[in-house]
Protein backbone atom coordinates (compact mmCIF):
# COMPACT_ATOMS: atom_id res chain seq x y z
CA UNK A 1 0.00 0.00 0.00
CA UNK A 2 2.76 2.52 -0.51
CA UNK A 3 2.17 3.83 -4.24
CA UNK A 4 3.52 3.02 -7.40
CA UNK A 5 6.82 2.21 -6.63
CA UNK A 6 5.78 -1.12 -5.18
CA UNK A 7 3.62 -2.57 -7.90
CA UNK A 8 4.80 -4.91 -10.42
CA UNK A 9 5.09 -2.97 -13.77
CA UNK A 10 3.65 -6.01 -15.92
CA UNK A 11 0.48 -4.88 -14.36
CA UNK A 12 0.62 -2.03 -17.02
CA UNK A 13 0.07 -4.24 -19.78
CA UNK A 14 -2.89 -4.98 -19.59
CA UNK A 15 -4.62 -1.73 -18.92
CA UNK A 16 -2.75 0.33 -21.10
CA UNK A 17 -3.06 -2.61 -23.82
CA UNK A 18 -6.47 -2.41 -23.87
CA UNK A 19 -6.26 1.61 -24.65
CA UNK A 20 -4.14 0.81 -27.07
CA UNK A 21 -6.40 -1.63 -28.73
CA UNK A 22 -9.46 0.28 -27.96
CA UNK A 23 -7.67 3.25 -29.76
CA UNK A 24 -6.43 1.35 -32.69
CA UNK A 25 -10.10 -0.18 -32.88
CA UNK A 26 -11.60 3.65 -32.74
CA UNK A 27 -9.27 4.87 -35.73
CA UNK A 28 -9.71 1.78 -37.72
CA UNK A 29 -13.64 1.45 -38.04
CA UNK A 30 -13.86 5.91 -37.95
CA UNK A 31 -16.25 5.35 -34.41
CA UNK A 32 -18.46 7.86 -34.82
CA UNK A 33 -21.28 7.48 -31.54
CA UNK A 34 -23.40 8.82 -28.55
CA UNK A 35 -21.69 6.54 -26.28
CA UNK A 36 -18.34 5.94 -27.40
CA UNK A 37 -15.15 7.28 -27.73
CA UNK A 38 -11.37 7.35 -28.55
CA UNK A 39 -9.24 7.43 -25.78
CA UNK A 40 -7.23 9.95 -27.60
CA UNK A 41 -10.57 12.00 -27.76
CA UNK A 42 -11.23 11.57 -24.48
CA UNK A 43 -8.21 12.82 -23.09
CA UNK A 44 -8.53 16.09 -25.54
CA UNK A 45 -11.93 16.54 -24.17
CA UNK A 46 -10.47 16.11 -20.87
CA UNK A 47 -7.96 18.45 -21.06
CA UNK A 48 -10.32 20.99 -22.56
CA UNK A 49 -12.56 21.01 -19.30
CA UNK A 50 -9.56 21.36 -17.21
CA UNK A 51 -8.12 24.19 -18.78
CA UNK A 52 -11.59 26.30 -19.32
CA UNK A 53 -11.90 25.37 -16.31
CA UNK A 54 -15.47 24.10 -15.98
CA UNK A 55 -14.25 20.57 -14.52
CA UNK A 56 -12.22 22.69 -11.77
CA UNK A 57 -15.67 24.16 -10.41
CA UNK A 58 -17.28 21.23 -10.74
CA UNK A 59 -14.60 18.94 -8.58
CA UNK A 60 -14.47 22.11 -6.21
CA UNK A 61 -18.26 21.81 -5.91
CA UNK A 62 -18.44 17.93 -5.56
CA UNK A 63 -15.92 18.06 -3.29
CA UNK A 64 -17.21 20.96 -1.19
CA UNK A 65 -20.36 19.71 -0.68
CA UNK A 66 -18.52 15.89 0.08
CA UNK A 67 -16.41 17.02 2.65
CA UNK A 68 -18.79 19.18 4.83
CA UNK A 69 -21.65 16.58 4.58
CA UNK A 70 -18.68 14.24 6.03
CA UNK A 71 -17.97 16.73 8.34
CA UNK A 72 -21.26 17.08 10.30
CA UNK A 73 -22.18 13.30 9.50
CA UNK A 74 -19.01 12.17 10.74
CA UNK A 75 -18.74 14.47 13.93
CA UNK A 76 -22.51 13.63 14.79
CA UNK A 77 -21.70 9.67 14.33
CA UNK A 78 -18.55 10.08 16.00
CA UNK A 79 -19.78 11.66 19.34
CA UNK A 80 -22.37 9.43 19.23
CA UNK A 81 -20.56 6.79 18.85
CA UNK A 82 -18.11 7.88 21.61
CA UNK A 83 -21.07 8.08 23.72
CA UNK A 84 -22.98 5.19 23.24
CA UNK A 85 -19.36 3.23 23.78
CA UNK A 86 -18.67 4.28 27.09
CA UNK A 87 -21.82 4.79 28.04
CA UNK A 88 -23.88 1.25 28.23
CA UNK A 89 -26.80 2.49 29.11
CA UNK A 90 -27.18 5.11 26.42
CA UNK A 91 -26.41 2.12 24.12
CA UNK A 92 -29.34 0.30 25.30
CA UNK A 93 -31.45 3.22 25.16
CA UNK A 94 -31.22 4.20 21.33
CA UNK A 95 -30.55 0.88 19.97
CA UNK A 96 -34.14 0.37 18.44
CA UNK A 97 -34.04 3.86 17.37
CA UNK A 98 -30.86 3.76 15.71
CA UNK A 99 -31.31 0.68 14.07
CA UNK A 100 -35.20 1.62 13.01
CA UNK A 101 -33.42 4.91 10.73
CA UNK A 102 -29.77 3.38 9.98
CA UNK A 103 -31.04 1.00 6.97
CA UNK A 104 -33.03 3.67 5.38
CA UNK A 105 -30.42 3.80 1.98
CA UNK A 106 -28.51 7.55 2.09
CA UNK A 107 -30.18 8.21 -1.31
CA UNK A 108 -33.81 7.52 -0.95
CA UNK A 109 -33.76 10.58 1.26
CA UNK A 110 -32.94 12.38 -1.78
CA UNK A 111 -36.26 13.71 -3.13
CA UNK A 112 -36.69 14.80 0.54
CA UNK A 113 -33.60 16.49 0.80
CA UNK A 114 -35.11 18.45 -2.75
CA UNK A 115 -37.81 19.55 -1.10
CA UNK A 116 -36.84 20.90 1.97
CA UNK A 117 -33.71 22.33 0.79
CA UNK A 118 -33.75 22.92 -2.91
CA UNK A 119 -31.28 22.51 -5.78
CA UNK A 120 -27.43 23.02 -4.63
CA UNK A 121 -25.14 22.52 -2.09
CA UNK A 122 -27.43 22.07 1.14
CA UNK A 123 -29.27 19.05 -0.25
CA UNK A 124 -26.25 17.28 -0.98
CA UNK A 125 -24.63 18.20 2.37
CA UNK A 126 -27.45 16.95 3.84
CA UNK A 127 -27.57 13.19 2.05
CA UNK A 128 -24.10 13.17 2.57
CA UNK A 129 -24.32 13.40 6.17
CA UNK A 130 -27.13 10.93 6.04
CA UNK A 131 -24.85 8.43 4.66
CA UNK A 132 -21.75 9.41 6.66
CA UNK A 133 -23.30 9.18 10.19
CA UNK A 134 -24.02 5.54 10.23
CA UNK A 135 -20.47 3.83 9.87
CA UNK A 136 -18.80 6.55 11.99
CA UNK A 137 -20.86 6.18 15.05
CA UNK A 138 -20.78 2.23 14.40
CA UNK A 139 -16.92 2.13 14.04
CA UNK A 140 -16.35 4.39 17.09
CA UNK A 141 -18.55 2.72 18.80
CA UNK A 142 -17.11 -0.48 18.65
CA UNK A 143 -13.66 1.40 18.49
CA UNK A 144 -14.68 2.61 21.97
CA UNK A 145 -15.99 -1.16 22.99
CA UNK A 146 -13.12 -2.75 21.75
CA UNK A 147 -10.67 -1.19 24.23
CA UNK A 148 -8.70 -3.76 25.56
CA UNK A 149 -10.23 -3.36 29.17
CA UNK A 150 -6.79 -4.83 31.03
CA UNK A 151 -5.27 -0.85 29.90
CA UNK A 152 -8.97 0.55 32.22
CA UNK A 153 -7.16 -2.05 35.16
CA UNK A 154 -3.83 -0.13 34.25
CA UNK A 155 -5.62 3.39 34.67
CA UNK A 156 -7.15 1.98 37.75
CA UNK A 157 -4.43 0.39 39.48
CA UNK A 158 -2.20 4.19 38.54
CA UNK A 159 -5.32 6.12 39.52
CA UNK A 160 -6.48 7.95 37.19
CA UNK A 161 -9.34 10.07 36.99
CA UNK A 162 -11.93 9.89 34.04
CA UNK A 163 -10.64 13.38 32.18
CA UNK A 164 -7.17 11.28 32.14
CA UNK A 165 -8.24 7.96 31.77
CA UNK A 166 -10.16 9.41 28.00
CA UNK A 167 -7.27 11.46 27.45
CA UNK A 168 -4.63 8.75 27.65
CA UNK A 169 -6.11 5.51 27.70
CA UNK A 170 -9.87 5.51 25.45
CA UNK A 171 -8.43 7.99 22.52
CA UNK A 172 -4.78 6.78 21.58
CA UNK A 173 -7.08 3.28 21.75
CA UNK A 174 -9.58 4.15 19.47
CA UNK A 175 -7.83 6.60 17.26
CA UNK A 176 -6.62 4.08 14.94
CA UNK A 177 -9.70 2.44 14.16
CA UNK A 178 -12.00 5.89 14.38
CA UNK A 179 -9.12 6.67 11.37
CA UNK A 180 -10.25 3.84 9.25
CA UNK A 181 -13.56 4.25 9.84
CA UNK A 182 -13.06 8.23 8.51
CA UNK A 183 -11.13 6.96 5.00
CA UNK A 184 -14.35 4.84 5.06
CA UNK A 185 -16.37 7.52 5.62
CA UNK A 186 -14.76 9.68 2.76
CA UNK A 187 -15.17 7.48 0.23
CA UNK A 188 -18.84 7.17 0.90
CA UNK A 189 -19.08 11.02 0.92
CA UNK A 190 -17.48 11.16 -2.97
CA UNK A 191 -19.90 8.09 -3.61
CA UNK A 192 -23.22 9.23 -2.68
CA UNK A 193 -22.17 13.04 -3.38
CA UNK A 194 -22.07 12.07 -6.91
CA UNK A 195 -24.88 9.97 -7.01
CA UNK A 196 -26.84 13.08 -5.85
CA UNK A 197 -25.82 14.90 -8.26
CA UNK A 198 -25.99 12.96 -11.26
CA UNK A 199 -30.00 11.97 -10.25
CA UNK A 200 -30.75 15.71 -8.76
CA UNK A 201 -28.58 18.08 -8.37
CA UNK A 202 -27.14 20.49 -10.77
CA UNK A 203 -23.60 20.93 -9.65
CA UNK A 204 -20.70 19.25 -9.37
CA UNK A 205 -19.30 16.35 -11.38
CA UNK A 206 -22.02 13.85 -11.78
CA UNK A 207 -24.19 16.78 -13.05
CA UNK A 208 -21.26 17.59 -15.61
CA UNK A 209 -20.98 14.10 -16.50
CA UNK A 210 -25.11 13.59 -16.57
CA UNK A 211 -24.78 16.93 -18.58
CA UNK A 212 -21.82 15.60 -21.36
CA UNK A 213 -24.35 12.35 -22.10
CA UNK A 214 -27.27 13.93 -22.45
CA UNK A 215 -25.53 16.59 -25.03
CA UNK A 216 -24.24 13.72 -26.91
CA UNK A 217 -20.52 14.21 -26.09
CA UNK A 218 -19.43 11.01 -24.98
CA UNK A 219 -15.79 11.94 -24.80
CA UNK A 220 -16.76 14.48 -22.50
CA UNK A 221 -18.66 12.13 -20.02
CA UNK A 222 -15.99 9.10 -20.47
CA UNK A 223 -13.57 12.17 -19.59
CA UNK A 224 -15.58 13.46 -16.22
CA UNK A 225 -15.87 9.13 -15.60
CA UNK A 226 -11.78 8.83 -15.65
CA UNK A 227 -11.61 12.16 -13.33
CA UNK A 228 -14.20 10.59 -10.83
CA UNK A 229 -12.06 7.87 -10.77
CA UNK A 230 -8.89 9.64 -10.13
CA UNK A 231 -9.93 11.68 -7.78
CA UNK A 232 -11.31 8.99 -5.36
CA UNK A 233 -8.57 6.83 -6.07
CA UNK A 234 -6.27 10.60 -4.89
CA UNK A 235 -8.31 11.00 -2.02
CA UNK A 236 -7.70 7.47 -0.80
CA UNK A 237 -3.65 7.39 -1.59
CA UNK A 238 -3.86 10.58 0.57
CA UNK A 239 -5.74 9.27 3.51
CA UNK A 240 -3.50 6.22 3.63
CA UNK A 241 -0.58 8.31 3.76
CA UNK A 242 -2.36 10.28 6.18
CA UNK A 243 -2.68 7.08 8.40
CA UNK A 244 0.49 5.94 8.14
CA UNK A 245 2.72 9.52 9.28
CA UNK A 246 -0.24 9.80 11.86
CA UNK A 247 -0.07 6.34 13.40
CA UNK A 248 3.14 4.67 12.07
CA UNK A 249 4.38 1.34 14.34
CA UNK A 250 0.88 1.80 16.80
CA UNK A 251 -1.02 1.76 13.54
CA UNK A 252 -0.08 -1.83 12.21
CA UNK A 253 -1.33 -3.46 15.65
CA UNK A 254 -4.50 -1.45 15.87
CA UNK A 255 -5.68 -0.33 12.48
CA UNK A 256 -5.87 -4.18 11.24
CA UNK A 257 -9.81 -4.17 10.46
CA UNK B 1 8.11 -32.15 58.83
CA UNK B 2 6.78 -29.28 59.15
CA UNK B 3 3.56 -29.17 58.10
CA UNK B 4 0.56 -26.63 58.47
CA UNK B 5 -2.86 -27.65 56.28
CA UNK B 6 -4.24 -24.45 57.86
CA UNK B 7 -4.54 -20.78 57.47
CA UNK B 8 -1.91 -19.27 58.78
CA UNK B 9 -3.08 -16.52 61.33
CA UNK B 10 -1.67 -13.26 62.35
CA UNK B 11 0.35 -13.73 65.29
CA UNK B 12 -0.09 -17.07 64.93
CA UNK B 13 2.83 -20.14 64.37
CA UNK B 14 3.81 -18.78 60.87
CA UNK B 15 4.01 -15.31 61.32
CA UNK B 16 6.19 -15.10 64.20
CA UNK B 17 8.88 -18.04 62.09
CA UNK B 18 9.58 -15.96 59.37
CA UNK B 19 12.88 -14.26 60.45
CA UNK B 20 12.69 -10.97 57.60
CA UNK B 21 9.02 -10.79 58.81
CA UNK B 22 8.53 -7.23 59.81
CA UNK B 23 5.39 -5.05 60.54
CA UNK B 24 2.10 -6.22 58.52
CA UNK B 25 2.19 -4.17 55.34
CA UNK B 26 -0.65 -5.85 53.55
CA UNK B 27 -3.16 -8.29 55.87
CA UNK B 28 -6.58 -9.89 54.72
CA UNK B 29 -9.10 -11.09 57.42
CA UNK B 30 -11.98 -13.16 57.07
CA UNK B 31 -12.25 -12.36 53.62
CA UNK B 32 -14.64 -13.96 51.50
CA UNK B 33 -15.71 -12.86 47.87
CA UNK B 34 -18.63 -13.87 45.80
CA UNK B 35 -18.46 -13.06 42.03
CA UNK B 36 -21.12 -13.98 39.94
CA UNK B 37 -23.24 -15.68 42.44
CA UNK B 38 -19.96 -17.88 42.95
CA UNK B 39 -17.95 -18.27 46.33
CA UNK B 40 -14.60 -18.05 44.90
CA UNK B 41 -12.68 -17.06 47.91
CA UNK B 42 -13.52 -18.51 51.91
CA UNK B 43 -12.23 -17.31 54.82
CA UNK B 44 -9.04 -15.69 53.84
CA UNK B 45 -6.33 -14.98 56.66
CA UNK B 46 -3.52 -14.00 55.47
CA UNK B 47 -0.35 -10.80 56.68
CA UNK B 48 2.44 -10.10 54.88
CA UNK B 49 5.17 -8.60 56.45
CA UNK B 50 7.24 -6.08 55.81
CA UNK B 51 9.74 -6.66 52.79
CA UNK B 52 8.33 -10.24 52.80
CA UNK B 53 8.62 -12.64 49.63
CA UNK B 54 5.19 -14.48 49.72
CA UNK B 55 4.64 -16.89 47.03
CA UNK B 56 1.02 -18.30 46.31
CA UNK B 57 0.77 -21.77 44.26
CA UNK B 58 -2.64 -22.99 43.68
CA UNK B 59 -4.39 -25.50 40.76
CA UNK B 60 -5.65 -22.91 37.98
CA UNK B 61 -9.48 -21.61 39.23
CA UNK B 62 -8.15 -21.80 43.18
CA UNK B 63 -8.89 -17.90 43.25
CA UNK B 64 -5.08 -17.01 43.22
CA UNK B 65 -5.57 -14.48 40.97
CA UNK B 66 -8.57 -12.96 42.78
CA UNK B 67 -6.58 -12.78 46.27
CA UNK B 68 -4.26 -10.73 44.27
CA UNK B 69 -6.91 -8.57 42.98
CA UNK B 70 -8.50 -7.98 46.45
CA UNK B 71 -5.47 -7.33 47.53
CA UNK B 72 -4.65 -4.27 44.95
CA UNK B 73 -8.35 -3.37 45.42
CA UNK B 74 -9.69 -3.93 42.43
CA UNK B 75 -12.36 -6.06 44.41
CA UNK B 76 -13.54 -5.32 47.16
CA UNK B 77 -14.04 -8.50 49.79
CA UNK B 78 -18.33 -9.70 49.93
CA UNK B 79 -17.23 -10.51 53.83
CA UNK B 80 -14.06 -9.71 55.98
CA UNK B 81 -11.31 -6.60 54.95
CA UNK B 82 -8.00 -6.40 53.18
CA UNK B 83 -6.16 -3.87 55.21
CA UNK B 84 -2.96 -1.76 53.75
CA UNK B 85 -0.78 -0.62 56.71
CA UNK B 86 -4.03 -0.64 58.89
CA UNK B 87 -6.02 1.55 56.49
CA UNK B 88 -8.73 -0.50 54.67
CA UNK B 89 -7.61 -1.10 51.20
CA UNK B 90 -11.36 0.20 49.45
CA UNK B 91 -9.24 1.27 45.97
CA UNK B 92 -5.80 0.52 43.96
CA UNK B 93 -2.96 2.67 45.49
CA UNK B 94 -0.44 3.87 43.55
CA UNK B 95 2.52 2.59 46.13
CA UNK B 96 0.90 -0.64 45.64
CA UNK B 97 1.89 -1.62 41.63
CA UNK B 98 0.55 -4.26 39.89
CA UNK B 99 2.19 -6.67 37.48
CA UNK B 100 -0.03 -8.44 35.13
CA UNK B 101 0.35 -11.56 33.29
CA UNK B 102 -0.31 -10.61 29.59
CA UNK B 103 1.90 -7.73 29.23
CA UNK B 104 0.89 -7.43 25.50
CA UNK B 105 -2.43 -5.86 26.75
CA UNK B 106 -1.01 -3.97 30.05
CA UNK B 107 1.52 -1.97 28.13
CA UNK B 108 0.10 0.62 25.79
CA UNK B 109 1.03 -0.23 22.37
CA UNK B 110 0.73 3.28 20.88
CA UNK B 111 3.62 4.54 23.47
CA UNK B 112 7.11 3.51 23.20
CA UNK B 113 8.82 1.88 26.45
CA UNK B 114 9.86 5.32 27.31
CA UNK B 115 6.33 6.67 26.77
CA UNK B 116 5.20 3.28 28.95
CA UNK B 117 7.38 3.96 31.93
CA UNK B 118 6.36 7.61 31.69
CA UNK B 119 2.71 7.16 32.24
CA UNK B 120 3.13 5.51 35.60
CA UNK B 121 5.40 9.06 36.39
CA UNK B 122 2.32 11.02 34.99
CA UNK B 123 -0.18 9.07 37.00
CA UNK B 124 2.23 10.09 40.52
CA UNK B 125 3.15 13.29 39.46
CA UNK B 126 6.85 13.25 39.17
CA UNK B 127 8.32 16.58 37.90
CA UNK B 128 8.74 17.03 34.02
CA UNK B 129 11.90 17.84 34.18
CA UNK B 130 13.39 14.74 36.45
CA UNK B 131 11.25 12.34 33.84
CA UNK B 132 13.91 11.48 31.21
CA UNK B 133 16.73 10.56 33.68
CA UNK B 134 14.16 8.61 35.79
CA UNK B 135 13.18 6.27 33.17
CA UNK B 136 16.85 5.89 31.43
CA UNK B 137 17.40 4.53 35.22
CA UNK B 138 14.57 2.34 35.01
CA UNK B 139 14.99 0.66 31.69
CA UNK B 140 18.76 0.19 32.84
CA UNK B 141 17.66 -1.09 36.13
CA UNK B 142 15.55 -3.81 34.49
CA UNK B 143 18.45 -4.60 31.67
CA UNK B 144 16.55 -2.76 28.34
CA UNK B 145 19.23 0.08 28.74
CA UNK B 146 19.20 2.00 25.21
CA UNK B 147 15.16 -0.09 24.43
CA UNK B 148 13.62 3.71 25.05
CA UNK B 149 12.24 4.28 21.89
CA UNK B 150 11.26 1.08 20.78
CA UNK B 151 7.44 0.25 20.19
CA UNK B 152 5.97 -3.31 22.97
CA UNK B 153 5.34 -4.63 19.46
CA UNK B 154 8.95 -3.94 18.79
CA UNK B 155 10.39 -6.39 21.58
CA UNK B 156 10.39 -9.92 22.71
CA UNK B 157 7.70 -11.52 25.39
CA UNK B 158 10.79 -11.46 27.85
CA UNK B 159 11.51 -7.45 27.10
CA UNK B 160 8.03 -6.37 26.81
CA UNK B 161 7.45 -8.19 30.68
CA UNK B 162 10.70 -6.16 31.83
CA UNK B 163 8.77 -3.10 30.84
CA UNK B 164 6.43 -3.91 32.95
CA UNK B 165 8.16 -4.01 35.62
CA UNK B 166 9.40 -1.11 35.19
CA UNK B 167 6.54 0.96 34.72
CA UNK B 168 5.69 -0.40 37.86
CA UNK B 169 8.56 0.86 39.30
CA UNK B 170 8.09 4.19 38.37
CA UNK B 171 4.93 4.17 41.11
CA UNK B 172 7.46 3.83 43.98
CA UNK B 173 5.98 0.96 44.99
CA UNK B 174 6.49 -0.46 48.60
CA UNK B 175 4.25 -3.74 47.59
CA UNK B 176 4.79 -5.15 44.28
CA UNK B 177 1.76 -7.63 43.31
CA UNK B 178 2.73 -9.94 40.98
CA UNK B 179 0.38 -12.04 39.14
CA UNK B 180 2.01 -15.31 37.67
CA UNK B 181 4.30 -12.43 35.59
CA UNK B 182 6.13 -15.35 33.99
CA UNK B 183 3.88 -17.91 33.02
CA UNK B 184 3.93 -16.78 29.31
CA UNK B 185 7.80 -17.03 28.99
CA UNK B 186 10.70 -20.04 27.96
CA UNK B 187 12.52 -21.56 30.69
CA UNK B 188 15.55 -19.19 29.73
CA UNK B 189 13.69 -16.00 29.98
CA UNK B 190 11.98 -17.14 33.38
CA UNK B 191 14.88 -17.64 34.94
CA UNK B 192 17.00 -14.31 34.01
CA UNK B 193 13.65 -12.34 35.02
CA UNK B 194 13.31 -14.46 38.16
CA UNK B 195 16.68 -13.45 39.32
CA UNK B 196 15.76 -10.16 38.82
CA UNK B 197 12.91 -9.68 40.40
CA UNK B 198 14.86 -11.22 43.34
CA UNK B 199 17.70 -8.06 43.10
CA UNK B 200 14.75 -5.67 42.30
CA UNK B 201 13.18 -6.82 45.46
CA UNK B 202 16.43 -6.92 47.32
CA UNK B 203 16.96 -3.78 46.39
CA UNK B 204 14.29 -1.74 46.66
CA UNK B 205 13.03 -3.32 50.04
CA UNK B 206 9.73 -3.83 48.46
CA UNK B 207 7.45 -6.27 49.97
CA UNK B 208 6.19 -9.07 47.10
CA UNK B 209 3.23 -11.29 46.41
CA UNK B 210 3.71 -13.45 43.67
CA UNK B 211 1.09 -15.90 42.13
CA UNK B 212 2.37 -18.73 39.98
CA UNK B 213 1.28 -22.20 39.02
CA UNK B 214 5.11 -23.26 39.05
CA UNK B 215 5.88 -24.83 42.57
CA UNK B 216 9.50 -24.76 42.23
CA UNK B 217 9.15 -20.93 41.34
CA UNK B 218 7.58 -20.34 44.41
CA UNK B 219 10.08 -21.80 46.50
CA UNK B 220 12.94 -20.16 44.69
CA UNK B 221 11.78 -16.95 44.68
CA UNK B 222 9.56 -16.89 48.10
CA UNK B 223 10.24 -16.33 51.87
CA UNK B 224 6.69 -18.39 52.65
CA UNK B 225 4.67 -20.64 50.19
CA UNK B 226 0.98 -20.34 50.31
CA UNK B 227 -1.02 -23.39 48.95
CA UNK B 228 -4.66 -22.57 47.62
CA UNK B 229 -7.34 -25.11 47.44
CA UNK B 230 -10.04 -24.81 44.83
CA UNK B 231 -13.82 -24.60 45.06
CA UNK B 232 -14.32 -22.32 47.25
CA UNK B 233 -10.59 -21.07 47.13
CA UNK B 234 -9.17 -21.19 50.83
CA UNK B 235 -5.56 -21.20 52.34
CA UNK B 236 -4.77 -24.91 52.61
CA UNK B 237 -0.63 -25.23 53.16
CA UNK B 238 2.19 -22.74 54.36
CA UNK B 239 5.32 -23.48 53.83
CA UNK B 240 8.20 -21.07 55.14
CA UNK B 241 11.26 -21.51 53.32
CA UNK B 242 14.64 -20.84 54.67
CA UNK B 243 16.70 -21.11 51.93
CA UNK B 244 19.60 -19.05 52.37
CA UNK B 245 20.02 -15.32 50.20
CA UNK B 246 20.84 -14.59 47.91
CA UNK B 247 19.90 -17.35 45.63
CA UNK B 248 21.00 -19.36 42.80
CA UNK B 249 19.80 -20.98 40.00
CA UNK B 250 21.94 -24.15 40.43
CA UNK B 251 23.40 -24.20 44.14
CA UNK B 252 19.79 -23.22 45.62
CA UNK B 253 17.66 -25.02 43.60
CA UNK B 254 20.00 -28.44 44.56
CA UNK B 255 19.62 -27.22 48.15
CA UNK B 256 18.23 -30.88 50.23
CA UNK B 257 15.85 -27.82 51.84
CA UNK B 258 14.59 -27.16 48.33
CA UNK B 259 14.21 -30.66 47.68
CA UNK B 260 12.26 -31.27 50.19
CA UNK B 261 10.05 -28.19 50.63
CA UNK B 262 9.86 -29.47 46.67
CA UNK B 263 8.33 -32.84 47.78
CA UNK B 264 6.24 -31.44 50.18
CA UNK B 265 4.84 -29.24 47.79
CA UNK B 266 4.21 -31.70 44.99
CA UNK B 267 2.55 -34.42 47.44
CA UNK B 268 0.07 -31.30 48.72
CA UNK B 269 -1.20 -30.81 44.83
CA UNK B 270 -1.05 -34.13 44.17
CA UNK B 271 -3.61 -34.39 46.88
CA UNK B 272 -5.46 -31.63 46.55
CA UNK B 273 -6.27 -32.89 42.74
CA UNK B 274 -6.94 -37.29 43.73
Amino acid sequence: MSGFATYDARGVVIPVGLIVLAEVAARVSGLQSDSLAAPSDVVVAGVEALLDGSMLIATYQTLGSALIGLSIGFGIGLALGVLLGMFRVLDHLLEVTIEAIRPIPSVALIPISLLVFGFGYRMEIAVVAFATLWPALILSRAAIAGVEPRLFEVARALQFGLLARIVKIVIPAALPRVFVALRLGIGISLIVGVTVEISANVIGVGHETMLAGQSLRPALMLAYLVWIGILGWGVNAAMLLAQKHLFGPAANMEARL
Amino acid sequence: MNKAYEASNPGGPHAAVTAQTGAPVLAAKGVHITLGGRKILQDIDLTIGEGEFVCVVGASGCGKTTLLRLLAGLYQPSEGSIRYRDKEMLKPRQDVAIIFQDYGKALLPWRTARGNVALALEAIGAPRATRDARIEELLAKVGLPGEADKYPNQMSGGMQQRLQIARSLAQNPSVLLMDEPFGALDAMTRQGLQDEVLSIARSTGATSFFVTHDLEEAIYLGDRVVGLLANPGRVAITLDVKLPRPRDQLTTREDPEFLRLRRELFDFIKKAEA
